[in-house]
């Protein structure tokens, strides 16, 4: 491949991540929320398992469902992921003190 | 070769002799061994506060400092618990529909025995607390258990507190597995950071008491129950020992587990243990 044709491709490759990145950002549907919720959900059943949830995951649940009601899939999603995430950290710190405890004992 | 040979067994007997020496105390601190828990656990605090007399921790942040201990002094003269205290004396001896009353379910009548809880229950293999006593008391005498978390029971405890004023608690870990795994139960929950802001009890009672956090003065957690129940001006009212784990875990961004649960009794069944030897003070008062 010569330098001009290099020179092309990280053009092109350019312009269609420009591209992307510029053009508005397709509206979530309702089936986009059920994932993103149901995959929220699983991770906080988890955190449940391990004994160690938080209120804030229930409360972007919560914030998740409220907006998917109103039929603002675009926020119950970003809601969702939000509830995911946290779940997930929550899931992170169960795990990471089963041992981690310790260093804190008075002994 | 004769010499690499010689390099490996002189290698694996120091490695052997390392092991002798080394594991011993390696595998004594993984072991469950409640007695040096607590002694240890009340070095730290009276090395930490050495002007506070032993007995004194059971004051909470009304020991801190002079202020709050004046404060504590003339809360005292009227305390904002005499209220539970008389309605829990007049439920603790009002008979159920059949009759019997609390007393029939309690050692010595129930009467100065706060300090014996929460004590393991060898047939059901658990932690028994107090207040769970107390529910099950009623069930057994055909009443409704009542709310772990409110007035009722933080009433009735504040009596039978009362009643063991000035009692050293006396927490006894028999020698069953179990119960030793109870105690280190309650041990790691009272270690393991939870909730949203990454708090273990600890971190506020064992890292940071006598300092603030917000407005509010941070308990030692030497001596944290034997005030238990307690008036809360934040709270505007009584809690139990459920409502102060349950509030506790809120704080910190945290789901409560049930009143009760497993781990809340072990918790309750640790906490207390390391007190032994401080004498009962509630009901107490607390900001």
């Amino acid at each position: 491949m010569s330098v001009f044709q290099n020179k092309v491709s990280v053009l092109a490759l350019s312009s269609a991540l420009l591209i992307a990145a510029l053009s508005p950002a397709q509206a979530a549907s309702e089936v986009d929320f059920k994932t993103a919720y149901a995959a929220a959900e699983a991770a906080n059943k988890e955190a449940g398992r391990l004994r160690d949830q938080w209120t804030t995951t229930q409360a972007a649940l919560d914030a998740a469902n409220k907006a998917a009601d109103a039929g603002n899939f675009d926020q119950a999603v970003a809601s969702a992921k939000e509830a995911e995430a946290l779940a997930r950290a929550s899931i992170l710190q169960a795990t990471s003190e089963k041992d981690a405890w310790k260093a804190l004992e008075i002994r | 070769m004769k010499l690499q040979s010689a390099i490996q067994f002189a290698s694996a007997a120091v490695a052997l002799a390392a092991l002798i020496v080394i594991g011993p105390s390696a595998i004594a601190a993984d072991s469950i061994d409640p007695a040096a828990d607590a002694k240890a656990f009340q070095k730290y605090f009276t090395d930490k506060f050495p002007r506070l007399e032993l007995k004194d921790f059971v004051n909470g942040p009304y020991s801190m400092n002079e202020d709050m201990r004046r404060q504590w002094q003339e809360k005292e003269e009227f305390p904002p618990y005499e209220f539970s205290l008389e309605a829990g004396k007049e439920m603790f001896s009002t008979p159920f529909r059949n009759g019997k009353t609390y007393a029939d379910c309690f050692p010595n009548g129930g009467i100065g025995i706060r300090q014996d809880y929460p004590y393991f229950d060898g047939k059901e293999g658990k932690v028994v607390t107090l207040e769970l006593a107390l529910n099950r008391c009623r069930e057994a005498n055909g009443e409704a258990p009542i709310s772990y978390v409110k007035d009722d029971m933080a009433a009735l405890t504040a009596y039978m507190a009362f009643t063991s004023r000035g009692k050293p608690f006396d927490i006894k870990i028999p020698n069953d597995p179990r119960a030793l795994e109870a105690f280190e139960d309650g041990k790691r929950y009272f270690y393991t950071r939870r909730g949203q802001l990454n708090f273990s009890c600890a971190s506020c009672h064992v890292q940071n008491p006598g300092e603030r956090i917000r407005a509010e003065i941070l308990a030692p957690a030497l001596g944290i129950l034997n005030a238990m129940p307690i008036y809360r001006s934040e709270w505007g009212g009584m809690g139990t020992i459920s409502r102060r784990f349950v509030t506790c875990n809120i704080q910190t961004r945290g789901v409560p587990l049930e009143p009760q649960s497993d781990e809340y009794r072990n918790l309750e069944y640790y906490l207390s243990y390391v007190s032994n030897g401080l004498p009962i003070s509630g009901p107490g008062a607390r900001p």
